[in-house]
């Protein structure tokens, strides 16, 4: 479910590439100067995200602590107790500035349901999220733009009527349907298919090591990979479409050709490099929401990871775990843009300077 | 001189509507936009509320798909067919309302930012930035997950997270028709800030207000339903992201009853797709150069 990222990532990328006739200062300091403003912006970002979350949070109707213990009976005296426990009694700017000043040093309080840490509780569970992600964004990043290149290349074919046809419906399709069916019919097993792939986790947990710990895991990976990637491809191919055919009315394609050049090595090695700035600036954007979006396909694999997290906090709803998830997703998000920002203007020289 | 505005107005419609006319996508998107609304509407005759009734269930849980229940029944005897008619109002009409909101929100901002720039323009941006970088999916999460229940809730949180593209694009629109000449024309006749604001430069914003709803309806009905399967809509009313929650917890992913799970799934998927398909017909009729429709 990364649907509502797309047309962000377009417009950063259209934005972008509308800056082409920037006047040129010197080059090294001009990237420096583009890199410290960046990074200021990255850092004003990050803490108007502390801020939010904290008063989001604090404008929740009801008292925290009457949540935290699910309306069982507790005298007012336990009550006060777990209200100083969790510094909950202090004034609001007090509470404010412990917070940010905890935030900062990597303690973002401590869980009500699992007793334990928020911090360690997202460390632990990170590797898996990045696994996931990882892999899915390496395969759908490949795919979308191998099929926008032969789209483009083709358009107007039925080629490309079939392939973006098809990239648009799985775009409309909800992830966690999609991974509910690919359940259904690959691990519970549907008629002639039997159950193919594990139903939910990362490890069958039967003590596997070495290589064959690391086919279960993949064996496992398989079908949530899938559920990503089938949802997730169509932007990529989309953006990388339409920035190609932007490319094809160029007259140094023309040239390319009148040189005599094969039409295969003038797409590779000359339309193709151009066409893939955008996408790659709309990828590295989409590496946030992708980690945001996976909150509900690891629920429904039950990955053990920040989306399964997140989900489980939800239901307490355990505020703190919430709040440091929030702050996750969403420092993920701008350090993905911080890296766009940064690696443009070295992908594109006449960008940023 | 009104109806001299009102011919050109029509001219321009027609005009638009024959370059609709020729992606065959957007007319498929439409066709099918136009059944389900039908279908919506008329849910009230065809099926009826009390299908939604937990206490009158006509059929026994879980059947398999007969003559009388086309689609099965669900955990508590309910026709599935029934609800999945029902549930595309409830699916519709928050998809409709929160798209409606967000792109009201981002034309406001885009407009104000645009018209005005300086200052008021560098705050507004910086602050949709900031939005822009927030994951839009996460804070509707906790938004619905900080306010109560309702369908107005959802409304609102999937409204206030989808605004700022929206901002961004007419903004910069903005900034491109207050270049024109006329603009200057109409400031030197005399014509302040509201008048070019709402007399110039809203009528054309709004051909690009319009595709960024149609995309954005999409988007919301997507979320809707996720936020739903989250167990964060409102309880009390049917909906196709609901639906799939119950299914969930009815156990139909265990015992392999694909039929209660693959119908609301395949109805979001459609509706989404048909408005998708319409909004990137209107985008490209409004801007060829995005060689959307080539």
């Amino acid at each position: 479910m990364t649907t509502a990222s797309t047309p962000a990532g377009v417009a950063r990328a259209e934005e972008a590439r509308a800056t082409d006739g920037a006047p040129r200062t010197g080059v090294a300091s001009g990237y420096l100067r583009h890199a410290a403003g960046k990074l200021g912006g990255a850092l004003v970002s990050l803490f108007a995200v502390l801020v939010t979350s904290f008063f989001l949070f604090r404008i929740i109707p009801g008292d925290p602590v009457k949540a935290m213990t699910h309306g069982a009976p507790t005298s007012a005296e336990q009550l006060a107790t777990l209200r100083r426990q969790f510094g909950l009694d202090l004034p609001l700017w007090q509470q404010f500035t412990d917070y940010c000043a905890k935030a900062l040093t990597g303690d973002l309080g401590t869980s009500f349901q699992f007793r334990a840490p928020v911090g360690d509780l997202i460390a632990a569970k990170l590797p898996a999220t990045l696994l996931l992600t990882g892999v899915a964004v390496v395969l759908y990043s490949a795919l979308g733009l191998w099929l926008g290149t032969r789209s483009a290349w083709r358009h107007g074919g039925l080629g490309d009527r079939v392939n973006t046809g098809l990239a648009l419906t799985l775009w409309s399709v909800p992830s966690f349907w999609l991974g509910l069916l690919l359940i259904i019919v690959f691990s519970v097993g549907m008629g002639p298919i039997p159950g193919l792939f594990p139903t939910g986790g990362m490890e069958s947990g039967t003590g596997e090591t070495g290589f064959a710990y690391v086919l279960d895991v993949a064996h496992h990976l398989v079908l949530p990979v899938v559920t990503l990637v089938a949802v997730g491809y169509a932007q990529t191919l989309l953006v990388m479409r339409s920035s190609l055919l932007d490319e094809m009315g160029g007259d140094y394609l023309t040239t390319a050709r009148a040189k005599g050049l094969k039409d295969d090595d003038v797409r590779r090695r000359h339309a193709v490099p151009n066409a893939l700035l955008p996408t790659v600036t709309m990828v590295f954007i989409n590496l946030g929401h992708v980690a945001a979006g996976s909150i509900l396909v690891e629920t429904v694999f039950s990955w053990p990871g920040l989306g399964g997290l997140f989900y489980q906090a939800l239901s307490v709803p355990d505020l703190p775990l919430v709040q440091g998830l929030f702050v996750v997703f969403a420092g993920a998000m701008i350090l993905a843009n911080l890296l766009a920002d940064l690696l443009y203007p070295l992908l594109d020289p006449r960008v940023g300077r | 001189m009104t109806s001299l505005a009102w011919e050109r107005r029509r001219g321009s419609a027609t005009r638009f509507w024959k370059a609709y006319r020729s992606h065959r996508a957007g007319l498929y998107g439409l066709a099918g936009l136009a059944l389900i609304a039908l279908l919506a509407l008329t849910a009230p005759w065809t099926v009826g509320a009390d299908v939604q009734s937990v206490t009158n269930a006509p059929g026994t849980a879980l059947e398999s798909p007969s003559a009388e229940f086309p689609l099965g029944t669900d955990q508590f005897g309910r026709s599935l067919l029934g609800l999945l008619i029902w549930g595309s109002r409830i699916s519709l009409l928050v998809g409709l309302l929160a798209a409606v909101l967000s792109v009201a929100i981002g034309t406001l901002v885009g407009v104000l930012a645009g018209h005005y720039g300086g200052w008021l323009s560098t705050v507004v941006m910086r602050i949709t930035d900031w939005f822009l970088v927030m994951p839009a999916l996460v804070l509707a999460i906790v938004l619905a997950t900080v306010m109560s229940r309702s369908v107005w809730t959802v409304v609102l949180a999937i409204g206030i997270t989808c605004w700022p593209t929206t901002a961004r694009l007419v903004r910069a629109q903005t900034i491109a028709v207050e270049s024109r000449p006329y603009i200057e024309r109409a400031t030197a006749l005399g014509g302040g800030h509201g008048h070019v604001m709402a007399r110039h430069v809203l009528p054309n914003v709004m051909p690009l207000v319009l595709a960024q709803t149609t995309l954005g309806i999409s988007a919301a009905i997507l979320t809707e339903a996720t936020l739903a399967f989250l167990g964060l809509g409102d309880p009390t009313v049917t909906s196709w992201g609901g639906m799939l929650q119950d299914a969930r917890e009815a156990g139909a992913v265990s015992s392999g009853h694909w039929w209660y799970l693959a119908p609301p799934g395949i109805a979001i998927a459609l509706v989404a797709l048909a408005f998708t398909l319409c909004g990137r017909a209107v985008e490209s009729v409004l801007n060829p150069r995005l060689g959307v429709g080539r």
